[in-house]
């Protein structure tokens, strides 16, 4: 789970990382009122920065210095409903104004390749730090951090060095890495991004920023994370299938696919769209894939009658695919779960959509019989992946 | 041979208990697997029945485990909560080689127990979030499905399990060495690398057919392993090709990993390294199909 900038703000200071003041706003009118309290700290001046997860919003003019409560307010009515790269902008933070001196550059993360915590810093920070990753590697330090020793106070002590910061700075910046450290293990965060990290000119050490990407996974020892999660923006079709606890993405396409693992489900995606292709319209469009659903290791009929009902109520759905591997998963539980989706689905009035099934694996005769005993109005079975990807893309293709 | 289990190895299980042990320590016994015991501290000293009068007893740690069976695999399926301390206290047991079953294990915890078995030097792990491994005909140490292939003489190493039980079902007609599922989460202790490395040395092994999914950058890694050490053929398969690009925040991954973790990207490694690419698990079937029909001349 990706944090926004003030979730970011308020971890660190809980955790004595040194921030400047800073309030959300969703209204230019809270927006006014919280420039009034956080204005008082620094002679009236403050900055109104878009809440977006997503780079580059001060090029886009998502962030406007204000000198007053009232210019705070009409900045906020502008950039309240903003599009930032495809983001609306629907919160501002109102921070306090600051004399800054020099811009740094932190972060701390997972390491994949080297199965370990990797920490960068650089005394250029402010700037794209990409670029300056390859432009200037020398200027970008690079410590690995011990995922038993965390990072300790002789760890930012080797990376400050690293980076060539001057001795007079050490004591602070050893100070603000150990706190960036401890928010990245205490609160299992897997990114701890802060660009810039500034030196103020009265010489104080701040982050002025924060980028923060939790791991859902440890959410089980974090009961406070809940409130994190940002429930604003996300798809209908997307908190339908969160409410039935299903992994599930939105894509654009007209074809709703339904697999177990998140490996076939993916092949699923690749397969069905080199067959849309076979299917390219005279204006070049062709059937795609509508979503990614995996309904996972061992998935009973409740799951499949879960999944397929998220994908019916998908409107540009023309023809769904159900690709199922048994390998933990029983495929006669799958066809029972089918059966089931269909049952819910007349209950509701609803009609189906055409259906293309593909089974293999553990109990697969088992199901597909159970399958081709029911005789499901718009149900087909197909044998092989390939054969039923093109048999849907067809389907697709031929709707109205 | 097969590489890292053969029909030798003693196998227990840490959560056999539980009902997710329980229902595959039932499998690795129908598929020939020496099953020496089971771990719970609260049930140490009993016995577990099992289909076919197997009874099998239960020991209140691992290293109790050991010294009374000589166990040398551990596979584990406690909860994720718990699967930090069940690594931790394998690897202070010195086993050989633990398997890691458990899906969502925080990836904290994982980092620290990998490190902690890294710096031990002892156990070699797989996983976690994995199905485990399998030497087809001799033994199985995790959750893939016996039954979809039989013994052959192509090595499978793959991030997915759903594509690991894929391929064997496509290339059933042929076997398999060993199939080993390594999981795809964001730290794992066996990569692709390992399983390359081990399949290039093992005798019973003819060629290697290797799963990837996008994200991260192992594949390409694996790629440069081959181009340096692999001599045998091995066909590669990546998924994800048309899958849009996560939503990533902060710059800090792309900088890491050195790769945009894009399908294309991987497979255009894996093909400069010699790596027969299969667009489809069909169509990566079929490369192997048509190297293994050549060796066999």
């Amino acid at each position: 789970m990706d944090l926004y900038e003030y979730q970011a703000r308020d971890m660190f200071e809980a955790h004595g990382v040194p921030v400047l003041g800073g309030e959300v706003a969703e209204t230019p009118e809270q927006a006014r009122a919280a420039a009034e309290r956080i204005g008082a700290k620094s002679g009236g001046v403050v900055v109104v920065k878009a809440q977006v997860k997503t780079g580059g919003r001060g090029k886009a003019g998502g962030v406007k210095v204000a000198k007053s409560p009232e210019e705070a307010q009409s900045l906020a009515a502008q950039i309240l409903g903003m599009d930032i790269k495809g983001h609306t902008v629907k919160k501002v933070m109102i921070a306090q104004g600051a004399k800054i001196a020099e811009e740094y550059y932190f972060s701390m993360l997972l390491d994949r390749a080297n199965r370990s915590y990797l920490a960068m810093c650089s005394k250029e920070g402010g700037m794209d730090i990409e670029t300056l990753a390859v432009e200037h590697p020398e200027k970008l330090a690079r410590i690995e951090v011990d995922p038993i020793d965390g990072l300790n106070a002789a760890k930012a002590r080797e990376i400050i060095t690293a980076a060539g910061f001057d001795e007079g700075d050490w004591p602070a910046l050893e100070h603000v890495l150990v706190r960036l450290g401890a928010v990245y293990a205490a609160e299992d965060a897997t990114l701890v991004e802060v660009n810039p990290l500034v030196k103020t000119e009265d010489g104080q050490i701040v982050a002025l920023d924060g980028k923060v990407t939790l791991d859902n996974n440890a959410s089980f020892r974090h009961p406070d994370h809940e409130a994190l999660v940002d429930h604003s923006v996300t798809d209908p079709l997307e908190v339908l299938a969160i409410e039935k606890d299903l992994n599930y993405v939105k894509l654009d396409g007209n074809i709703g696919i339904i697999g177990n693992g998140a490996g076939l489900v993916m092949s699923t995606l690749d397969v069905v769209a080199y067959a849309g292709e076979e299917f390219t319209g005279r204006d070049g469009s062709h059937p795609r894939p509508a979503n990614f659903l995996d309904i996972g290791g061992g998935a009973d009929a409740n799951v499949m009658a879960n999944g397929l009902d998220v994908i019916f109520e998908d409107a540009q759905v023309k023809a769904v695919f159900v690709n199922v591997f048994g390998g933990i998963t029983a495929c006669d539980q799958v066809a029972d779960g089918i059966i089931k989706a269909y049952e819910i689905l007349a209950s509701h009035g609803k009609h189906p959509k055409p259906l293309v099934v593909r089974l293999d694996g553990n109990n697969a005769e088992k199901g597909r019989e159970i399958l081709d005993g029911a005789g499901l109005p718009q149900l087909e079975r197909v044998d092989t992946m390939d054969g039923a990807a093109r048999r849907v893309a067809e389907l697709a293709a031929h709707a109205v | 041979m097969a590489i890292f289990l053969t029909r030798d190895s003693k196998v227990i299980v840490q959560g056999m208990t539980g009902s997710e042990g329980m229902k595959h320590t039932t499998r690795m016994l129908a598929s020939g697997t020496q099953i020496v015991g089971g771990v719970n501290p609260r049930k140490a000293g009993t016995t577990v029945d099992f289909p076919g009068g197997v009874q099998v007893p239960v020991f209140g740690t691992v290293a109790d485990a050991i010294s009374a069976t000589g166990a040398n695999v551990s596979v584990i399926f406690v909860p994720a909560a718990f699967t930090k301390a069940a690594v931790v206290e394998a690897v202070d047991a010195k086993i050989p080689l633990a398997v890691v079953i458990t899906e969502g294990v925080a990836v904290k915890d994982t980092a620290e127990f990998f490190e902690y078995a890294q710096k031990a030097g002892t156990t070699r792990l797989i996983g976690p979030n994995c199905p485990g491994l399998i030497t087809p005909g001799q033994a199985n140490a995790g959750i893939i499905p016996a039954d979809i292939s039989g013994p052959g003489r192509i090595g499978l190493v793959s991030k997915s399990g759903t594509l690991t039980y894929q391929m064997m079902f496509e290339l059933r007609d042929f076997g398999f060495s060993t199939a080993v599922g390594i999981g795809g989460d964001p730290i794992i202790g066996t990569t692709h690398i390992d399983c390359l490395q081990a399949f290039q040395d093992d005798p019973d092994t003819d060629a290697i057919v290797m799963i990837g999914e996008i994200g991260g950058d192992a594949e390409e890694r694996a790629a440069a392993y081959i181009a340096a050490n692999v001599t045998k053929p091995v066909v590669g398969y990546v998924a994800g090709f048309t899958a849009p690009e996560g939503k990533t925040m902060g710059h800090a991954g792309a900088i890491v990993s050195g790769s945009k973790g894009t399908a294309a990207a991987k497979a255009e490694a894996l093909e400069a390294a010699g790596v027969k690419v299969g667009k489809t698990p069909s169509a990566t079937a079929a490369l192997m199909r048509e190297i293994m029909q050549g060796l066999q001349g």
